[in-house]
């Protein structure tokens, strides 16, 4: 892969106890395109995911060795900041979770905690990201409605929003469309596919025609082990290892 | 299919009774007290202090009581509510879930749960020893405290415990730290539970006797220095009810009610002001 990449990882081993999760993964991540990370549940998916900002840190008994580079930094070395690289990766969970208030306090949360004080800025901003993810005409009029009054395909919008208000270079999801309808799901695949002008996105899902709509790059995994890792076109048409056939086939699941 | 029926027709009349029994005892005390009290319920009893020989039967009121439990159960709420939250934070944000360590915390504060509100009171003496002080509001204001924190701690550790693990990830995830998490995010999240939590402590503090018997002492003053001995509701309705003369006991009782209307009042205003957060509470 020629690309530039802030996103590598190396020689990246995770444990939950004595259960090793994710075994000796090697990998990089193109930049400003959609990589699809799939295989068969509970292959260590969402775990690499979340390695990727720190989030596996809030688990019980979780350690880690190898390195994660971000920028070329490792983030798993001591005392970096980890709100910082936090910041720099938007995680949009399976199930949406708007934070508990208002639409508008939703987006303007992060921008916020980040330090922006003007009252007129954080207003620009909410209506900038509300209109990004096409809610801001669903909303517009009930800014101060509790974020729980949206339906669900409406709050992984809102929690889409809120992730880019605080201005990351990557956005990560994890199944982001899991809990959707068609419609809804089609609309986030959209706005996927306009925001990798600007953005780095890795998505996990399980939905191989979703893998195929959206994305660029493909990472399969198999147990633990990242088994393939290339351009889409390849994975899915001419897959090099045995196993990823079979999982294209839809033989292992 | 006839044992299913019946298995859940057991049920219900189980829960039923149980149900209707809460409430009969519910009503039996009220009546008891309303029945008792009325006759001596009057609007001298709230706005005066006791003239001599209020104890014997004499002229007079219990505002000084009213005052004193009021203050007392204010100062010592707030007081545990400073300390407790600190405390059910580092043990639900700070701390791994299946650590020892909280664990034991845990375990400990159950466990002075159910320790008897007159060991506080001895254990408020100690500590007013210790400080040099006589039975004032402030040692009285010490060991309701204590005897609050427990359960306040609990209470707010178990609100705390029930957010969605998703809540707190989705916080970090935007790069809070755990501080603007717990205050951001998990106190909005936990407001309704939070505030009925106070509610519970409030109204143990604002009842219990045995506490305030030998740390707040008495006075027929109306409290006004944190130094000096001070009424409260449960001791005037103790002293009452222990006295010979029946128009006193029937004072008691009247005590009682004002006791209870307080603790109505409390209760529904604090669901008032939970109602209004709880639409933005994540399910
Ligand atoms: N918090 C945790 N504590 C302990 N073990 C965990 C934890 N989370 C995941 N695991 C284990 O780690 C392995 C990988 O889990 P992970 O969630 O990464 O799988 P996944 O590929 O995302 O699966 P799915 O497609 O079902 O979401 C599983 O075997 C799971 O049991
Ligand atoms: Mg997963």
């Amino acid at each position: 892969m020629e690309q530039k990449s802030h996103i590598e990882a190396k020689k990246l081993n995770v444990y939950y106890g004595n259960n090793h999760v994710l075994k000796n993964i090697n990998l990089q991540i193109p930049d400003k395109k959609i990589t699809a990370i799939i295989g068969p549940s509970g292959c260590g998916k969402t775990t690499l995911l979340k390695s990727f900002n720190r989030m596996i840190d809030i688990f019980d008994e979780v350690k880690v060795t190898g390195e994660v580079l971000f920028d070329n930094e490792n983030i798993y070395k001591k005392n970096i900041e980890l709100t910082h690289v936090r910041k720099k990766m938007g995680l949009l969970l399976q199930r949406p979770f708007p934070l508990p208030m208002s639409i508008f306090d939703n987006v303007a949360y992060g921008p916020k905690i980040h330090g922006l004080k003007s009252k007129k800025k954080i207003r620009e901003l909410v209506e900038f990201y509300l209109k990004e993810t096409s809610l801001w005409n669903e909303v517009k009029d009930k800014l101060q409605a509790p974020a729980t009054s949206l339906s669900i395909g409406q709050q992984q919008r809102l929690c889409l929003a809120r992730g880019l208000a605080v201005e990351p270079e990557v956005i990560l999801g994890d199944e982001p469309t899991s809990a959707l309808d068609p419609i809804a799901t089609r609309k986030i695949e959209e706005k996927f596919h306009q925001l990798k002008k600007d953005y780095t996105i890795v998505i996990v899902t399980h939905i191989l025609r979703q893998a195929k709509r959206l994305a660029d790059y493909v990472i399969f995994m198999y147990l633990g082990e990242l088994i393939e890792a290339g351009p889409a076109d390849k994975i899915f048409n001419e897959p090099e290892k045995e196993l990823t056939k079979e999982y294209i086939k839809g033989l292992i699941s | 299919m006839i044992k299913r029926k019946i298995e859940e027709i057991v049920f219900k009349i189980l829960m039923y009774s149980a149900f209707i029994t809460v409430l009969i005892s519910f009503f039996i005390i009220l009546f008891t007290i309303l029945i008792k009290g009325i006759p001596s319920l009057n609007l001298k009893m709230i706005t005066q202090t006791p003239k001599g020989g209020y104890y014997l039967g004499k002229e007079g009121g219990i505002l000084n009581a009213i005052t004193g439990s009021l203050i007392l159960a204010c100062s010592s709420t707030f007081l545990s509510m400073m300390i407790s939250f600190p405390i059910a934070v580092f043990l639900n944000v700070y701390n791994k879930k299946k650590s020892r360590y909280v664990q034991v915390i845990r375990f400990s504060f159950d466990v002075l749960t159910g320790v008897p509100s007159i060991v506080y009171g001895a254990l408020g003496l100690i500590v007013m020893y210790f400080f040099n002080l006589r039975a004032s509001l402030l040692g009285g204001t010490i060991a309701v405290t204590l005897l609050i924190l427990p359960l306040m701690c609990r209470g707010i550790d178990e609100v705390l415990q029930m957010t969605p693990k998703s809540l707190l990830e989705s916080s970090y995830a935007l790069g809070s730290t755990s501080l603007e998490t717990s205050f951001k995010i998990l106190l909005r999240q936990c407001y309704p539970g939070i505030i009925t939590t106070i509610l519970i402590s409030f109204g143990r503090g604002i009842g219990d006797a045995a506490s305030v018997l030998f740390t707040a002492g008495f006075s027929d003053n109306m409290p006004g220095n944190f130094l000096r001995p001070a009424a409260t509701l449960p001791l005037a309705i103790f002293f009452q009810l222990t006295s010979p003369i029946k128009e006193v006991q029937s004072r008691a009782y009247a005590a009682a009610i004002i006791l209870t209307m307080i603790i109505l009042f409390i209760s529904i205003m604090s669901r008032v002001i939970s109602l209004r957060f709880e639409k933005y509470k994540i399910k």
